[in-house]
């Protein structure tokens, strides 16, 4: 991973990217202010505040057990936090259920890949879309023709997730039986499938080889035209190369915040992860890191 | 060739999932036709036997093979079915048809309260929670016995076929309608009623979603789909044919008792489920129809060879412990997933042959 030019050229070529930066302040899609989560005696958020603009590419970062997946956790309602809001629009989210994300336009991929195992790719993708579905029991009972309508709609949209994401070749096929980097694409097109506004991805990079992590960088950087992102990952790259943003955190407390570059030389960063990378003697991250995914 | 052959076949079918579905169960009322009226009343009773095991057994292979959860209670869900049918057929003001869809729905509500308990519930405790139903249950019907008749149960009247209808049958087929036929076909036509909404139903968004649900349910959760919800919805379902399966029971046995509703009745649904397929509604006719026809066939080769009576009707259940075991091991897939997975090893076989190093050849996982 020595060369981010790849990615850095293609990446940065996507007119959304160069929108969010130019733009003063717009109001944040997403926000999340001073977020406090404890487990126990462990504080695994600390006062944690962040904003995603509408169209921008917001990177979090931070070494293992900083918080990052605790954070998606508390934006999904998996997890509620002692302390905080989290408002979408500007307006505050009181009661917020992982159920309910799907409807507001949320989206979000697991760390490990949570594929339905049983299910081809295209049904997996299908259920990824199941927030557009307009029919009910009772016409699937029968199968009336407006389920029918239905499914061809979802699958249709399913379908165009997956072109997007690269998979529609694979689509009868089962998960188990797909490459790992396929496995992870499947996951991505089923988020996709439910046209978010905000997508939340959690380590899509992990388990990638070299020329696939410049792939999937160029492809978030192109959907950034059409959604916000949140990107959590360890390849430095990739993030450094694709976010406008980065928040980076560390024991659960935000202590960074800003543009790439800005991020890059802080301090407290180098501090707290790119030291302890070089520490590690790999620049490479932690391909295939497994934690809990809520 | 066959390729061709199955091609023009393919193109033959119904392109919509109520079409296809349809035509299968046209195809099969005119196999159970003709089966019905070629055998004898001792066969025709044992199709009927089948018929009320398999409309329970493909309602609980939809909660346990796509929807995941164990249940252990489905006898006890069949009693609610008989009992309720035994009630309001003793009125004698309720034509049968209706006493079933009663049966339906009361044991559905039935469902929805088993079911919300059990959405908590995973795993052992879902299976303990639901055998305390399978125990429960009949425990109740003894308790209030001034309702239920206690261990003696409710004698039902079963329906008799109605004047015209025999006449009409005698007509075309120039055989009497007995009672054990017209019960039989009574169970096979409620028997593929319930396959063609089951069918219906798992190729739709509910038998995706229910499977999602199975594999991973944070997964789902995050796709909009609320777990409960869906856990009751599958519960709700696989019970409504678990009391129709019970009605068919009540009116082909003629009694409402507990002793028909101990927990071997919930075991051997389940057994049924899994021997044929655990997710297949095909393959829970497979196992209903083991569980009906092979204790007799075994014991019928057992005094053929020279054993007692009691000694041939002793083995029976242990050659249906052995089938059992046996599937188990050599096709945990049920005997429908090993006959796919030989279905499909065969035809890649052939594909291989076909196109030398294809793209991702060999690896394929379960
Ligand atoms: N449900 C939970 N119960 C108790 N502790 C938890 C729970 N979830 C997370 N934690 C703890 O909170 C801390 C933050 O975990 P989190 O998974 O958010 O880290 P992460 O930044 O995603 O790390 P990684 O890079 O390894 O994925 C860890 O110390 C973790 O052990
Ligand atoms: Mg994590």
């Amino acid at each position: 991973m020595t060369s981010p030019g790849t990615s850095e050229t293609t990446g940065r070529a996507g007119t959304g990217h160069r929108h969010a930066r130019g733009r003063p302040d717009p109001a944040p899609l997403f926000a999340v202010s001073g977020v406090t989560v404890r487990f126990g005696g462990l504080t695994a958020l600390d006062d944690v505040s962040l904003a995603v603009r509408p169209h921008e590419v917001h990177g979090v970062i931070g070494p293992n057990g900083a918080g990052k997946t605790t954070l998606f956790n508390v934006c999904c309602g998996f997890v509620r936090p002692d302390a905080g809001t989290i408002s979408r629009h500007g307006t505050p989210l009181t009661d917020l259920r992982p159920h309910r994300l799907a409807g507001m336009g949320v989206a979000r991929t697991l760390q490990g890949l949570g594929l339905f195992r049983g299910l081809t790719v295209t049904e997996n993708v299908m259920v990824g879309a199941d927030r557009f579905r307009r029919s009910g029991f009772v016409s699937a009972l029968l199968a009336l023709p407006r389920s029918a309508a239905d499914e061809r709609a979802l699958r249709e949209r399913a379908w165009r997730a997956m072109s997007d994401a690269g998979v529609a070749e694979f689509a009868g096929r089962y998960p188990g039986s797909l490459p790992y980097a396929v496995q992870k694409r499947v996951a991505l097109a089923r988020a996709l499938a439910a046209d978010p506004e905000l997508l939340l991805l959690d380590e899509p990079a992990s388990g990638l080889g070299h020329d696939e992590i410049s792939e999937l960088g160029a492809f978030v950087r192109g959907l950034a035209e059409r959604m916000s992102i949140v990107l959590v990952d360890h390849h430095m790259d990739l993030v450094m190369s694709v976010c406008d943003r980065i928040t980076v955190l560390d024991f659960g407390r935000v202590v960074a915040a800003g543009a790439p570059e800005e991020v890059r030389d802080d301090p407290a960063v180098v501090d707290a992860y790119l030291g302890e990378e070089a520490h590690r003697g790999g620049s490479d991250g932690n391909d295939g890191n497994d934690g809990n995914d809520g | 060739m066959p390729d061709s052959v199955t091609a023009a076949a393919r193109r033959l079918l119904p392109s919509s999932v109520l079409g296809r579905n349809l035509l299968g169960v046209l195809a099969g009322l005119l196999v159970v036709v003709v089966v019905l009226e070629l055998t004898g009343p001792f066969r025709n009773s044992q199709f009927a036997t089948m018929s009320y095991y398999a409309i329970a057994a493909v309602g609980l292979t939809v909660l346990t093979g796509l929807n995941g959860q164990i249940s252990l209670g489905h006898g006890a869900l069949m009693a609610v079915g008989a009992y309720t049918t035994g009630l309001l057929l003793e009125t004698g003001a309720v034509p049968f048809p209706v006493a079933m869809l009663a049966a339906a729905a009361v044991t559905a509500l039935a469902g929805v309260v088993v079911g919300a308990a059990a959405a908590r519930l995973h795993g052992p405790y879902l299976a303990g929670a639901t055998l305390a139903l399978a125990v429960g249950v009949p425990g109740l019907a003894i308790y209030f016995d001034g309702v239920f008749g206690g261990e003696q149960g409710l004698r039902v009247s079963s329906p008799r076929p109605p004047d015209w209808l025999a006449d009409a049958v005698y007509f075309v087929t120039a055989g009497d309608l007995t009672s054990a036929r017209y019960l039989a076909y009574i169970g096979w036509i409620t028997l593929l009623a319930v396959l063609l909404l089951l069918a219906n139903l798992t190729a739709s968004r509910y038998g995706r979603i229910w499977r999602a649900v199975r594999d991973d349910e944070v997964a789902a959760e995050l796709a909009g789909v609320r777990l409960g919800r869906m856990r009751v919805l599958a519960f709700v379902v696989s019970a409504a044919c678990a009391g129709l399966g019970g009605a068919v029971l009540a009116m082909v046995v003629r009694l409402a008792a507990p002793s028909g509703f101990t927990i071997v009745l919930s075991l051997s649904l389940l057994t049924a489920v899994v021997v044929g397929g655990l997710g297949s509604l095909t393959g829970a006719l497979l196992g209903s129809a083991l569980l009906v026809f092979l204790p007799p066939a075994v014991t019928g080769l057992g005094t053929d060879l020279g054993l007692t009576g009691t000694q041939a009707a002793e083995l029976a259940p242990l050659v249906y412990g052995v089938v059992l075991v046996v599937v188990m091991l050599v096709a945990p897939g049920g005997v429908l997933g090993a006959v796919h997975r030989l279905r499909h090893a065969w035809t890649r076989r052939r594909q291989g042959a076909r196109d030398v190093g294809a793209v991702g050849s060999s690896k394929q996982g379960g």
